[in-house]
């Protein structure tokens, strides 16, 4: 057992999940900085769910103001106006976040999240970002690997009733159960950009269709210099287009990404509220995986449709 | 799933969500958010300190308060616009009766126990509104889809009786520290804290017959003039001494086990430590009696801790002395409460002592009240996904999306690749006899039964019927109800004590009886079959229903020794099976679909309230702090000893 033990009061409010992961793994916890970029009602719901299980830190960055948009599938946002008028939107979360477990610190950082350095991303132990450009990914996934100590990477993004999650934790160790017994695991990740290079044609056949759709909307809105989420059911033909361009230099039959399942992505934009709790609870218990070391942890994609009710993870590393 | 689409339905529906916990709370937070408008909610709890981890709608400043209402405002804040209607009640409250359940389109279960799910499940199908159950434990959680005549529902499968343990092996050869925790807390704490009328196993002694019980009962009374530290030393001594020596002059009993040591307090420690212990001082400031702890008045702070046997001694004595000293009122009246500090360390340091005796490794307090207090493991994520699950589905519901009706898993090591893994429903059973029509038959010695057992044995405890009615044809047998008059109470206590044959309408072999609950409005047939004997130790009921297959609810713990037991030789302790390790297997119905994990099931403990259709079908209990607490199961035979 490492560091100091677990107080009274820790003990008496993390009762049941120390039930479940143990006192080893709660003292790991509370030792944890999270830094979280890009807030959503998914993300809304990760932040709630690692800071009732008690990290040390969390770190919110997003300067938008709170629009209506933002409202329809945020809990943490009180619907007052003369409560949320001129205050970011970081501002608020943090607010009602810190409500919900006094014992985590949540703070708010300003900025723009492309011009911090290594050594800002290196105070933590987890960044988790989410509505950012494919670019953006890429050079945040890039830093947090330049860090001298290991920095576990996630994206989440999740539009209309589809989510995604993509983990990169470099090199892993953990342990698990296996039969009563105790065994140490290891595992290697590839970075957001050498995972995205796997040509597709080197897929299985059964393979998650959202991934490619993805892909697809992600280098639309790269093209274009949309922001994430800026699309609309006029952006239809183009979009196709984009995946017919993409299928063809990937030399992958059309039909592994319906146009329905476009359709679906470029019409409505917003998270399906009931799938926010959903993708949002699939990345808090992989953060607390990955902070605790126990447990095998996705890799390095997870995928989740509401119409089909699947929640698949896919190993998209090159080296099958 | 645009959400355009669905949100006409969402916006006109009702809905009604039993269960405030874990679950509860995700849930009213995420049907507010998908656009739900009017949402009516019932719990009758109040709020813990060790619910603040997950239940995220409460604070610190709300223990105490009334769940159901305290998780209204808090989403109120949210979303002022919404109508949501609390109840602190109990959902088993007549006010909830098939009208009531009738205003609603969709029933959304987020409960702890299986009788208020048996409950509600009826009442679903009475009132003919679709159902959407679901529970969680750890990172384990399932979300299942009841629509009458559609799917199948919740009682279509029988789930496993709670775990049972022979009565001797509790009493005289325990293996495991969780028979040592059902010996501390079921019959010591109960005989030395609890009704002193009631039943208790404790003074029967595989050794010295039925002559010991009056004995025994002087021994655990506290005599007035009686200094409470030489109290307790007497009760150590006896307990962990004396009776450990009583069972050791059984010779036949230890021919293949482990001989227990006796332990006397002198042994263990040498005069005048005990008085040395506690200052009660530490204690003396609140007045709040749930704050009244021994270890706080020995300084011992760590309940991961695992205490030598030394320290378990310490922690009893002193544990007994509070009682007397900081809650006389309370003793004669107390049953075990998980929440109750004084208790915990009471049974902790009592099955520890009693373990240290048999050779079986001693457990911290902190573990030790997980297993006394049928503790589930519960974090806020799989609360979050499972309450994602029940509102998507319950969005098909109201679009009357019949063939997308799925049951989800929620996994904790991935299967085919799926972490959340959607099911077909299943269709009804066609010999559920709570959904259909099918009669059941019991097997029953209608010359020596009586009607008592039928309806204690049969009737409340494997049908749960709270309010029943029996009818032989047209003549009444029995009835419960507040509008009776006195001749007819007067009459039904005197049909309890006849045997059946001798009814006034007599039941005898090849009668169909038909029983009814009117508050679940659940009616069911029986055919009755007349057998003369019954094994004693297979069917301690004397008694067998079947038609609707009930599990085995027989402990895999050693059976041999039920031959000392004496007097209590057919009898069995049961607790709710939460972390036993053996899953119980039963073959169930062929899959349609064939991608339900093999390799799950390993992983899934056998949960109380879970279906014994595994590997088919894994069904995990909720969310909430007590595990499925069998009220009408067994609390009715008073040879059964239970964890709960």
């Amino acid at each position: 057992m490492d560091g100091e033990e677990l107080t009274e009061q820790e003990t008496a409010l993390y009762d049941r999940q120390i039930r479940v992961w143990g006192a080893g793994a709660q003292r790991r916890l509370s030792k944890a900085h999270v830094l979280v970029c890009g807030i959503t009602g998914t993300v809304a719901e990760f932040c709630k769910n690692i800071v009732l299980a008690g990290v040390g830190s969390l770190t919110l960055v997003d300067d938008r103001v709170v629009t209506e948009d933002a409202l329809s599938a945020n809990f943490l946002i009180p619907s007052d106006e003369s409560v949320y008028a001129g205050k970011t939107l970081t501002e608020l979360c943090r607010d009602s976040l810190k409500d919900f477990n006094p014992m985590v610190r949540v703070s708010v950082e300003k900025g723009d999240l492309t011009s911090f350095g290594v050594e800002f991303y290196s105070k933590f132990d987890v960044v988790v970002v989410s509505c950012c450009s494919f670019t953006t990914k890429k050079l945040i996934n890039e830093k947090c690997r330049k860090s001298s100590k290991r920095v576990a990477f996630y994206t989440v993004d999740c539009r209309d009733s589809c989510g995604e999650i993509f983990v990169d934790l470099q090199h892993h160790k953990y342990s698990k159960k296996k039969n009563e017994e105790t065994i140490e695991c290891e595992l290697q990740y590839p970075s957001f950009e050498e995972s995205i290079s796997v040509p597709w044609k080197s897929f299985p056949r059964r393979f998650s269709k959202l991934y490619f759709a993805m892909r697809v909307i992600e280098r639309f809105e790269e093209a274009e210099q949309r922001k994430p989420g800026e699309l609309s059911i006029a952006d239809l033909p183009a979009v196709l287009k984009l995946k017919k361009e993409l299928c063809e230099a990937q030399s992958v039959n059309e039909s592994h990404i319906p146009n329905a399942l476009l359709e679906r992505l470029v019409t409505d934009t917003r998270e399906f509220p009931p799938v926010c709790p959903i993708i949002g609870g699939i990345l808090g218990q992989e953060v607390i995986k990955t902070i605790s070391e126990k447990g095998d942890p996705v890799k390095n994609f997870f995928f989740f449709d509401a119409m089909d009710g699947k929640g698949v993870i896919e190993d998209i590393s090159g080296n099958p | 799933m645009a959400s355009r689409k669905h949100l006409a339905a969402v916006k006109g529906a009702k809905v009604l969500m039993v269960g405030a916990g874990g679950i509860g709370c995700e849930l009213l937070k995420t049907l507010a958010l998908s656009g739900f408008q009017d949402i009516h909610i019932i719990d009758m709890d109040t709020i813990e300190v060790s619910n603040l981890n997950r239940q995220f709608l409460f604070r610190q400043s709300h223990v105490g308060q009334s769940k159901a209402k305290v998780a209204r405002e808090a989403v109120l804040k949210f979303r002022p616009e919404i109508s949501i209607t609390s109840y602190h009640a109990n959902v088993k409250d007549s006010d909830f009766n098939v009208d009531f359940f009738k205003n609603f389109n969709v029933v959304l279960n987020g409960l702890d126990n299986l009788d208020a799910r048996r409950h509600v499940n009826r009442l679903c199908l009475a009132a003919d509104v679709p159902l959407i159950e679901s529970g969680t434990t750890g990172f384990l959680g399932q979300v299942t889809v009841h629509v009458k005549g559609k799917t199948e529902c919740y009682e279509c499968q029988p789930k496993p009786a709670p775990k049972t343990y022979p009565v001797c092996t509790i009493t005289s050869t325990p293996s495991k520290f969780v028979h040592c925790i059902v010996w501390a807390k079921e019959l010591l704490f109960a005989k030395l804290f609890g009704d002193k009328n009631q039943a208790n196993d404790l003074n029967v002694r595989s050794s010295d017959g039925a002559s010991s019980s009056e004995q025994a009962e002087d021994v655990f009374e506290h005599r007035n003039d009686e200094d409470i530290e030489q109290y307790g030393r007497r009760i150590y001594d006896h307990v962990f001494g004396y009776n450990i020596e009583q069972a050791l002059s059984n010779e036949e009993t230890w021919k293949n086990r482990n001989r227990p040591r006796p332990i006397y307090s002198r042994d263990v420690m040498p005069n005048g430590l005990g008085q040395q212990n506690g200052s009660m001082e530490k204690n003396g400031a609140s007045n709040d009696v749930y704050s009244v702890s021994a270890m706080a008045s020995l300084g011992m702070k760590n309940p991961q801790d695992i205490w030598s046997l030394m320290e378990n001694s310490r922690v009893f004595l002193e544990a007994l002395k509070l009682f007397f000293l900081k809650r006389q009122k309370e003793i004669g009246n107390m049953t075990f409460d998980k929440d109750d500090q004084l208790a915990v360390e009471f049974v902790t340091s009592a099955a520890n002592i009693r373990a240290a005796s048999f050779g079986i490794p001693l457990h911290s307090l902190f573990e030790a009240k997980g297993i006394a207090g049928n503790i589930v493991h519960a974090v806020a994520t799989t609360n979050a996904v499972i309450a994602g699950l029940i509102v998507i589905e319950a969005i098909k519901v109201l679009q009357n999306d019949t063939k997308n009706y799925r049951m989800t898993y929620c996994l904790e090591h991935p299967a085919r690749k799926m972490l959340l893994m959607p099911v077909d429903p299943f269709e009804p059973n066609k010999s559920c006899y709570v959904c259909s029509e099918t009669p059941l038959s019991l097997e029953i010695n209608t010359h020596c039964t009586k009607l008592r057992d039928v309806v204690e044995k049969i009737v409340r405890a494997k049908l749960g019927m709270s309010l029943p009615l029996i009818m032989h044809g047209s003549a009444l047998l029995y009835e419960v109800g507040d509008d009776l008059d006195e001749d007819m109470v007067a009459n039904y206590a005197a049909n309890l004590d006849k045997v059946l044959s001798e009814l006034p309408t007599p039941v005898t072999s090849g009668t169909m009886l038909t029983i009814e609950d009117l508050q679940q409005e659940l009616s069911c047939k029986i055919n009755i079959k007349h057998r003369e004997e019954f094994d004693e130790e297979k069917e301690p009921d004397g008694m067998v229903l079947s038609g609707w297959t009930q599990s085995p609810a027989v402990a895999q713990d050693d059976k041999k020794s039920t031959a000392n037991a004496g007097s209590t030789s057919n009898a069995s302790s049961s607790m709710e099976a939460e972390r036993t390790d053996d899953v119980e297997t039963t073959p169930g119905r062929k899959r349609k679909l064939s991608e339900v994990p093999e390799a799950v099931n390993p992983d899934i403990p056998s949960v109380a309230g879970s279906s014994t259709r595994n590997p088919e079908k894994l069904e995990l209990v909720d969310d909430d702090d007590e595990l499925v607490i069998f009220d009408n199961w067994d609390s009715v035979t008073s040879k059964k000893i239970k964890l709960q």
